[in-house]
């Protein structure tokens, strides 16, 4: 899977009460509504911002506190391709990569705000084309990889009933 | 080798389907996996909640979900938006209801409380179980020995499919506390203090273990509060030995025997890290982050225009008896709206009957559902634009109570409560 975009930056440590407000996940399972409130506290006009098959480029600790699965979605339905961060909460990671949302750990000090980035998640590496450089990536664990090439655990339930790792 | 008791509670649950076929089908041959292993294990319980349940049915019907693996088994909670603020909550709790009395699982309605309240309170948590929470705090479940960790609404959909869980078994780190609380000094002081230290992301996909002769001094209520803070520290769960005080805990509501769990004397950790609590003071996390602490000296004198007693982390009794002791016969400042909440309709009884709630009431409080009351900002008290608020809870980033422009200051009940009498941060030890 090949993916090109931008890059937008933020810093470490944003939580899931940045990326989707627990006022707005309440309301409502539509996800393209609360997709417009993406990132909202922490840039009022994050969501305008956005093109298709962008980045969120972040520090460490991304997607820290609640277990709000509306976050990843969110950030999914706001049509950004990817996240990328030094490291992740534990449970936004999961989230992502259950709902089918590419998580990438690795090292993101040389991505400056509005870089065209290409990330390919089969070889597992980020070309930075404004820089000219390549950036290595952690690569997933097997059972990761897995479900996001089934599509998320709900496809993979789907496929198979249950688990099949 | 030697286990920690994350990696025996997952080995415990955990079957070797090599020679036995499938995992759904229901095999035998326990496996013993160590940290950094991947495994599926069975699990005891499920809870969701009503932010998180009704993506959960939503990817339980995307998953051709049919019915729940065993019904008894899971318990969903309205709680979080509880009584319904709007129609669009409505309809989710709506939802939630619908598919509780489609699948036959359980349902605790408005009222009844919060979620990792309620599921002790159940009696299936305990020593050496194994607890799955679509919400961050299940991690306070560790307090009675049980494995309990939060994931998503997927995850468990998934799991009330399959009755499973799939785990990367997590490296613990240790904490030792040496030493007894000075008084007016309580287990939110202490989580706080090393919270504050390890930082917010200083366990991040680690188990914790608390231990020593401090833990062992607490109330169930308080250690409580500080296995619920474990993930504050991006820590998957917060672990505790089971002792007599958890029995004796246990056996108000189960006379279920479990199976306890201790670390082995060489099991190898993460990281070892010892305190001492016999000279901590009251500590404040300030805005906009939980690990931003300070001692109470600090940031005394900043006024304050709510105080919220209650939350998963901080509204069981005790912890409103601690207020209550602070606030009997005295008045609120008259610029402080109090906000409280029994963590659940048990507490909130006990604390009818020993005078606990006619005291913070006529004190000023307003007393709200029990639930989570005003933690999350979906109900139950949003703080206007430049106000700051002190709370009992958990968490205090900002727009975490519904206001993006308000401050969130976090403490112990005792704090609290002296703040709510003198109207800015107050060290309470001056009241006890
Ligand atoms: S009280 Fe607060 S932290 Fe606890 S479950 Fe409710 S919203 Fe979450």
């Amino acid at each position: 899977m090949l993916l090109r975009g931008k890059a937008h930056l933020f810093g470490s440590d944003v939580n899931t009460d940045y990326i989707i407000s627990g006022k707005y996940k309440f309301k409502t399972l539509d996800m393209n509504e609360l997709a417009k409130h993406v990132m909202e506290d922490l840039d009022p006009d994050f969501y305008q911002k956005i093109s298709p098959g962008d980045f969120i480029v972040a520090e460490s600790n991304f997607g820290c506190g609640s277990s709000r699965e509306q976050a990843p979605l969110a950030i999914k339905y706001a049509k950004i391709s990817a996240v990328l961060a030094h490291s992740f909460a534990r449970i936004f990671y999961r989230n992502a990569i259950n709902t089918g949302l590419p998580v990438v750990e690795c090292d993101t000090t040389n991505i400056a705000a509005g870089d065209e980035l290409e990330v390919d998640l089969t070889k597992g590496e980020i070309t930075n084309r404004t820089k000219g450089i390549v950036i290595p990536v952690k690569p997933l664990p097997p059972v990761m990889i897995k479900i996001l090439n089934d599509g998320g655990l709900a496809a993979h339930f789907r496929k198979y009933g249950g688990f099949n790792f | 080798m030697g286990q920690t008791i994350a990696e025996k509670i997952l080995s415990l649950h955990s079957y070797d389907d090599k020679s036995n076929g499938p995992l759904s089908t229901g095999t035998v041959n326990l496996q013993k996996v160590y940290a950094n292993e991947l495994t599926v294990a069975r699990v005891d319980l499920f809870m969701g909640q009503d932010g998180t349940s009704p993506l959960a049915i939503k990817a339980f019907q995307e998953m051709n979900g049919k019915k729940i693996f065993d019904p008894a088994k899971v318990h969903l909670v309205i709680d979080h938006s509880a009584p319904s603020p709007n129609e669009g909550v409505s309809a989710l709790h709506k939802l939630m209801r619908d598919f509780a009395r489609r699948t036959g699982c359980k349902l605790y309605d408005i009222g009844e409380g919060v979620c990792h309240q309620l599921i002790p309170e159940s009696g299936l948590a305990g020593p050496g179980s194994l607890v799955i929470g679509a919400d961050s705090h299940t991690c306070t479940y560790g307090a009675l020995n049980a494995f309990s960790t939060g994931v998503g609404s997927t995850d468990l959909a998934a799991g009330l499919i399959s009755g499973q869980m799939w785990f990367k078994v997590p490296e613990t780190i240790k904490f030792t506390c040496h030493g007894q609380l000075p008084k007016g000094v309580y287990a939110k002081d202490l989580i706080l203090k090393l919270i504050g230290e390890v930082t917010a992301d200083g366990a991040t996909y680690l188990a914790c273990e608390y231990t020593g002769e401090t833990i062992a001094a607490l109330s169930m209520d308080a250690r409580f509060t500080i296995a619920n803070m474990a993930v504050e520290m991006g820590a998957k769960v917060g672990l505790m030995e089971a002792d007599e005080k958890t029995y004796q805990w246990l056996s108000q509501f189960t006379g279920q025997k479990f199976n306890p769990v201790k670390a082995d004397p060489d099991a190898v950790y993460a990281k070892e890290l010892t305190c001492d609590a016999s000279h901590l003071v009251p500590q404040v996390a300030k805005p906009h982050r939980v690990d931003n602490v300070c001692p109470v000296d600090e940031v005394a004198g900043t006024p304050v225009n709510q105080a919220v007693l209650g939350t998963c982390t901080n509204g069981r009794l005790e912890d409103l008896r601690i207020a209550a002791q602070i606030l009997r016969h005295r008045k609120i400042h008259r610029e402080v709206r109090f906000i409280v909440a029994p963590a659940s309709r048990r507490i909130f009884l006990a604390a009818i009957q020993e005078g606990i709630i006619q005291t913070l009431v006529e004190s000023g409080a307003a007393v709200v559902t029990p639930g989570c009351g005003p933690c999350v900002g979906t109900h139950n008290g949003i703080p206007a634009d430049g106000e700051n608020v002190i709370s009992t809870a958990n968490r205090n980033f900002k727009g975490r109570m519904g206001n993006s422009k308000a401050f969130i200051y976090l403490a112990s009940p005792a704090t609290v409560a002296a703040s709510a009498l003198t109207g800015e941060i107050t060290d309470p030890r001056i009241y006890i």
